[in-house]
């Protein structure tokens, strides 16, 4: 049994302890808005925040995230859409949308260690895939939510 | 586009009656607030006008990023006059009412044909329910109906009498609906042409969007199948003792395409294959693509088995300087980002399937066969799709899903792995392309003769008209409006048991790279610049000449921005749209670095430029992740690659610049999703050979 704080809210969970964070939130606390894309962190569709830091949580086992407080994309837009959010809507930036969960949260974690990137920041500091092809207006998006105006700094 | 006798689908049409019930089991993705009192008006399977004003607009093309969705939706609002904010779509379950007539009366999305073949449909169904509407009013205020106007969800009278359209719901139910209505003129229209947000953006970037592998239905279990790790292998005999011992693992049953893990939960149902022993029978066990390489290459010139589908002039006696060459193009996977999966439940009364497909008339006829019943008990439930780009048109996972249920009699989410997707893709196939070609003394291309070895994709979609000739394999081939006076096109039919299918602008995606690599060699064995090179072969086509030299004045072709760059161009017309790519190329450590790409395209009407640009742009850098990375190998009767670490695609770090445009008309709709996709491999080729005088013939460029 592990405990974890998804959201603000508490959960106990009862599976096994390498059981990835990815597939608790998913299947056992049903939240499916965080996506399974590669299961080996490669493809950051999982992307989610464990106390405020962006992680795949395809590689984090249920017992490393055990006490610790997770942030999912149902999560980062309770209050209304986050900035993040706002600059994905502004830029229309989502074509079938299934990365996008993992990109905004990616992308929120990095502009909370980068406030003001530089756009080689943002493309050496994201590495998210999308295979729909929206790098550009992923880019202009972030560059937007940093206080960049349409994504020119 | 695809001649099929439309008799051979209809044995496959699965069907069923037609009650149009609307959401996803328990969870619901209707975003639909409970329907108040009193019926909606529904002139047509298309739209349902609610009494509180809401108006309903059934999509029955599938969703899979392109925008189809926000598109259709936009016809059917123009023509019933209502704002984009009143409108909220819903995926229908699967109906032969939803079956397009103009792609062999099947429910299907590809080809890029979603709006040009439902453009109609839906602005009819608009006009037909703004009809109704507007004679109801007419027949309250006792006037002319062609007296009155519309707008924004309101009808108003000639002397200034206005009336909701939610208030004349219920009048206008006993109006008989119209056919054939007068539609509006383009300079009349309000939504159309203008940028609109999408209809799905918000649920997509809150996480509320659901695809296939969100769906929970009451019960549901979850399970993993180990296919043959080699193509042609099947299960010999397993051992499941470990794997049951998993825990979460609830039980292993052998299934036609391999061994299923039921489980509580993913994670367990992978754990438990991870624990499972299985012997396979011997199968496609020799099975290498260097090998298929020479094969395809000696049929290609040798012409044994081709079919000739073009011929004009007499490519032999054409004489000239001439030149050969060989083109290579390798298998690839789809790689959506969402993987294959499905959910099922055979029960006593039939199956209910929720699934993230292309193909509903398939996954149809699939999931009835394997459940043993007739297709009017299947339910088909269709989500939104993460991504596709053709490998959802096969519905193998809808299969797979049904037997795992019907085997463990519960309801069940059968999940592919990443690893599972690469290595058990219908694949895009192997071509080997050989071009002969000449240059007259004026200059000009005297001759062209090319022939196409690949497999037939299509016939894992539909039956071939004629067996061995799989016309998608011809695009790119002999598309471009070129103007050369001896010409002759073949394809060849190549078979090694590897499943393929369609990807995204089929053919063209292989044949363009051979065809506008050559005129670029034709080019420079005339001496002259590419572009106008292909100008002058455009000259009895002004229409296609407008979008190549738009693209190469955005481009500022002769001119690259990036330093140390040279550019490279292609033409290609995919789906009636003719579209050129500019690139700037320079080598890095002996790769080719993309830096800018402009692309200029003719689509007819455009409904929402936004969407277009991000097709546009998307299919840029699809196709520039198909030419620099993409590649499949199979050695031993097994895929080579598995995760993103050995199937490589392009990351932001290596997207380019991209500037996109179209040449505004008000022709019909046609393609846009695919076409940017064919110019990027030989517009690369093309600006490589400019900076190094070496031609790549061979994709992918990097690491292959």
């Amino acid at each position: 049994m592990s405990t974890i704080t998804v959201n603000g809210k508490s959960y106990d969970v009862d599976v096994a302890s390498d059981t990835p964070l990815l597939w608790v939130i998913r299947d056992v606390i049903g939240l499916t808005g965080t996506k399974f894309g590669c299961g080996a962190g490669l493809c950051g569709c999982c992307t989610v925040h464990l106390d405020g830091v962006a992680m795949r949580s395809c590689q984090v086992p249920i017992a490393a995230a055990a006490g610790k407080s997770v942030t999912t994309i149902e999560g980062l837009g309770e209050r209304g859409l986050s900035p993040v959010q706002q600059a994905w809507v502004d830029h229309q930036v989502p074509q079938c949308g299934y990365c996008q969960s993992g990109q905004i949260m990616a992308a929120a974690g990095f502009l909370s260690q980068n406030p003001h990137p530089s756009a080689d920041d943002v493309t050496s500091g994201i590495t998210n895939i999308c295979r729909c092809g929206t790098y550009n207006r992923i880019k202009s998006a972030i560059l937007t939510a940093a206080g960049g105006k349409d994504g020119v700094q | 586009m695809i001649g099929v006798e439309r008799g051979e689908f209809l044995k496959l049409s699965g069907m069923l009656a037609g009650a149009l019930i609307i959401g996803f089991g328990e969870q619901g993705c209707s975003n639909q607030s409970a329907a108040p009192a009193g019926s909606p008006l529904e002139p047509n399977q298309w739209v349902a006008v609610r009494p509180d004003g809401a108006v309903i607009v059934n999509i029955a093309k599938s969703e899979m990023g392109q925008g189809a969705a926000t598109g259709l939706a936009t016809c059917l609002a123009e023509e019933l006059d209502v704002p984009m904010s009143s409108i909220q779509m819903e995926f229908p379950v699967a109906s032969p009412a939803y079956a397009d007539p103009d792609f062999f009366n099947l429910q299907m999305t590809g080809g890029s044909t979603s709006l040009q073949h439902s453009y109609p449909v839906m602005s009819q169904a608009g006009a037909a329910a703004r009809s109704v509407l507007v004679a109801a009013a007419a027949k309250q205020w006792n006037v002319d109906p062609t007296s009155c106007k519309t707008s924004a969800g309101f009808v108003s009278g000639p002397s200034n009498q206005t009336a909701s359209y939610a208030s004349l719901v219920a009048a206008a139910r006993s109006i008989p609906v119209p056919k054939n209505v007068v539609l509006k003129s383009p300079n009349d229209f309000i939504l159309i042409g203008k940028p609109s947000a999408r209809l799905d953006l918000l649920p997509k970037v809150t996480g509320q969007a659901q695809y296939g592998i969100d769906v929970r239905v009451p019960g549901m279990v979850y399970a993993s199948v180990q296919q043959a790790p080699r193509f042609g292998a099947t299960v010999k005999s397993f051992d499941a003792s470990k794997a049951k011992q998993v825990s979460g693992v609830i039980d292993v049953v052998e299934i036609p395409k391999g061994v299923a893990v039921v489980a509580t939960n993913t994670w367990a149902a992978f754990a438990g294959r991870k624990a499972l022993t299985v012997e396979w029978t011997p199968g496609l066990d020799h099975l290498d693509t260097d090998e298929l390489y020479v094969q395809r290459e000696d049929l290609a010139r040798s012409r044994r088995g081709t079919l000739v589908f073009v011929n004009r002039g007499d490519v032999e006696a054409a004489g000239g300087s001439s030149i050969e060459a060989v083109y290579k193009t390798p298998y690839l996977a789809h790689a959506p980002m969402e993987p294959m999966n499905a959910t099922a439940h055979v029960t006593s009364d039939g199956v209910e399937v929720w699934a993230p497909t292309q193909n509903q008339t398939q996954a149809i006829g699939f999931a009835a066969k394997t459940a043993g019943v007739a297709t009017d008990k299947v339910i088909l439930h269709t989500t939104y799709l993460g991504g596709a780009f053709g490998r959802r048109l096969v519905n193998d996972f809808v299969t797979m899903a049904v037997a795992v249920s019907k085997a463990t009699s519960r309801p069940v989410k059968v999940m592919w792995t990443r690893e599972d997707d690469t290595q058990h893709d219908f694949l895009r196939p192997l071509s080997v392309n050989f071009i002969r070609g000449a240059v007259g003394p004026n200059g000009r291309v005297v001759a062209l003769d090319h022939v196409a070895v690949a497999e037939a994709p299509v016939a894992s979609i539909l039956p071939l008209q004629k067996p061995g000739f799989d016309p998608s394999q011809t695009f790119g081939m002999a598309d471009s409006g070129y103007d050369i006076p001896n010409f002759r096109a073949a394809y060849t039919f190549a078979d090694a048991g590897v499943p393929t299918t369609t990807m995204r602008a089929p053919g063209a995606n292989q044949n363009s790279f051979a065809v506008e690599s050559f005129i670029d060699e034709l080019a420079h064995v005339a001496g002259k610049d590419p572009v106008a090179f292909r100008l002058d072969l455009l000259k009895g086509n002004p229409r296609y000449a407008t979008v190549l030299q738009t693209c190469a004045k955005n481009a500022g072709w002769g001119h690259p921005k990036t330093a140390g760059a040279r550019q490279g161009v292609a033409f290609a017309v995919w789906d009636g749209t003719p579209t050129a790519g500019i690139v700037e190329v320079t080598i890095d450590s002996g790769n080719p670095v993309v830096h800018r790409v402009t692309v200029v395209a003719d689509p007819g009407l455009v409904v929402n430029p936004d969407i277009v640009d991000a097709q546009l742009t998307g299919g840029v850098n699809f196709g520039l992740s198909m030419a620099l990375l993409g590649n499949i190998t199979i050695k031993g009767g097994t895929v080579q690659q598995a995760n993103f670490d050995t199937y490589n695609v392009l990351h932001m770090m290596s997207s380019p610049e991209i500037n996109a445009a179209v040449i505004p008309s008000n022709a019909p709709s046609s393609g846009i999703g695919e076409v940017t996709v064919p110019p990027m491999a030989p517009a690369v080729a093309n600006a490589i050979f400019a900076l190094t005088g070496k031609r790549i013939r061979t994709l992918p460029f990097i690491g292959a």
